[in-house]
C-alpha cells in the first residue's frame, strides 16, 4: 500500500510541475502513465473517468483524484490530490507576496497594462473554442448566447442560470425540438 | 491608471473565504471555473478590481500548476494573506475532490438514463454564458490604441484559431506587450 501510494506521488508531482496554461496540457502524458506505463486503468476505464471529471463541478485536474480513488481508495485520492495541486502552490504564492510588496512600481503598472489585452484575448478565445465545440447542436448555441446576455445585463445568480439551461435542453429534448 | 479605491464590503475572513471557494468549487457545472470567481469577487461582492482579478488570471496562466488552484491562492492571499491563500488552496480543492469521488461512485447509475447527458450539455452551454460575459467586458475595458488592440486580437486568433499552445502564446504576447507598456509609462523610480 505505502510502495502504492508512493508509486501515485512520483507519477503525478512531477506533472504538476509541467503543467502550464491549463490542465489539458498534461492529458496524453496523465494518460500515457496510468494506461501503458503502469498499468493502472484500461484505456476506457480512463475514458470513462475523464468523462466523470469534466461533468463534474470543480477544478478539471480532479481527474487525479479519481485515478488515486482507483488505484488505492481514499488515501490514493488524497495522495493523487495533494500529487497533483500542492507542489506549484508555492509559486503563485511568492509572486502575490512581491506583488503587494512592490504596489506601484513602474515594472507592475506595465504588467497590468500590458497583461490586460492578452487575458482579454486568452478569455474570449477560451469561450470560442468552448462554443465550437459544444453538444446539444443549435439548441445549445442559442442556450449559451442567452446566458451571455443574461449574465451581462443582470444580477441574475449562475447556479440558477445553468439549472435553467439544462432544464431548457430537457425540455427541447422531450419534446423532440432538438435534432 | 491603477484605482486604489477602498472595497464596499469589509475584507473577509479566512473561514469566510474557505466557505465561499467551497461553494463556487461545488457548484461551477460546466467549467470555466474564473467566470464563477470573477462574477462572485469582481461583481457581486467587488473586493477585487476587475484589473487586479485580471492580472491574477493571467499570472496564473502563466505559471506552472493548474490554474483555478492558482488563481484562488492569489485571491484568498489578495484578500486575508497567508490565512486567506490557504483557506483558497483548500476551499477550491478538498471539498470538489470528496464530491468527485461521490459522483464518480453514483454516476454508473444515473448514466443508464439519456436525459442525464442532455441536461449536462445544457448545463454546459449556459456556463460558457459566464465565461463569455467576463471575456466581453474584459475586451470592452481594454484601451483604444493600436498596440493593446493588436495584443487583444492577435491572442484570440493565436489560441481561438490557430491553437498554439497556451504557454507560448501568454509568455509571448504577454512579454511584447508589457515591455511597450514599460517604454510609454514615465519613470518614477526617480
Amino acid at each position: 500500500m505505502g510502495a502504492l501510494l508512493w508509486k501515485l506521488w512520483a507519477v503525478f508531482a512531477p506533472l504538476s510541475l509541467v503543467t502550464i496554461g491549463g490542465g489539458q496540457t498534461t492529458l496524453a502524458e496523465i494518460q500515457r502513465q496510468v494506461v501503458q506505463v503502469q498499468h493502472w486503468m484500461t484505456a476506457q476505464e480512463f475514458l470513462n473517468t475523464f468523462a466523470i471529471a469534466r461533468l463534474a463541478p470543480g477544478p478539471g485536474s480532479l481527474l487525479v483524484t479519481l485515478i488515486g480513488w482507483h488505484v488505492a481508495g481514499p488515501w490514493g485520492a488524497a495522495v493523487g490530490t495533494l500529487a497533483i495541486f500542492a507542489p506549484t502552490a508555492f509559486l503563485i504564492y511568492g509572486v502575490a507576496y512581491l506583488w503587494r510588496r512592490h504596489h506601484g512600481a513602474r515594472w507592475q503598472l506595465a504588467l497590468e497594462a500590458g497583461l490586460r489585452p492578452v487575458a482579454a484575448g486568452m478569455i474570449l478565445a477560451a469561450v470560442y473554442v468552448l462554443f465550437m465545440t459544444m453538444e446539444g447542436g443549435w439548441a445549445a448555441r442559442a442556450i449559451a448566447v442567452v446566458a451571455t446576455a443574461l449574465m451581462m445585463r443582470t444580477r441574475l445568480n449562475p447556479l440558477l442560470l445553468v439549472a435553467c439551461g439544462a432544464g431548457v435542453l430537457v425540455l427541447l429534448h422531450a419534446t423532440g425540438m432538438t435534432p | 491608471m491603477p484605482q486604489n479605491e477602498p472595497p464596499p464590503e469589509p475584507r473577509p475572513t479566512a473561514w469566510l473565504l474557505f466557505l465561499i471557494f467551497s461553494r463556487i468549487g461545488l457548484t461551477s457545472f460546466g467549467g470555466g471555473l474564473s467566470g464563477w470567481l470573477y462574477r462572485e469577487f469582481v461583481q457581486d461582492r467587488k473586493w477585487m478590481s476587475e484589473e487586479e482579478f485580471l492580472n491574477g488570471l493571467s499570472l496564473s496562466q502563466a505559471l506552472p500548476g493548474v490554474n483555478v488552484k492558482n488563481m484562488a491562492i492569489w485571491i484568498g492571499y489578495r484578500l486575508a494573506g497567508a490565512r486567506g491563500a490557504a483557506a483558497g488552496f483548500l476551499g477550491i480543492i478538498v471539498p470538489p475532490a470528496v464530491f468527485i469521488v461521490v459522483l464518480a461512485v453514483a454516476f454508473s447509475a444515473l448514466a443508464r438514463y439519456p436525459a442525464t447527458n442532455v441536461a449536462l450539455a445544457g448545463a454546459a452551454a449556459a456556463a460558457i454564458g459566464l465565461s463569455a460575459s467576463m471575456g466581453i467586458t474584459a475586451a470592452r475595458r481594454v484601451p483604444r490604441r493600436a498596440m493593446p488592440l493588436f495584443f487583444l486580437g492577435g491572442t484570440f486568433v493565436a489560441v481561438g484559431l490557430l491553437h498554439w499552445p497556451l504557454v507560448w502564446v501568454v509568455l509571448g504576447a504577454g512579454a511584447a506587450s508589457v515591455s511597450i507598456e514599460y517604454r510609454r509609462l514615465p519613470d518614477r523610480e526617480r
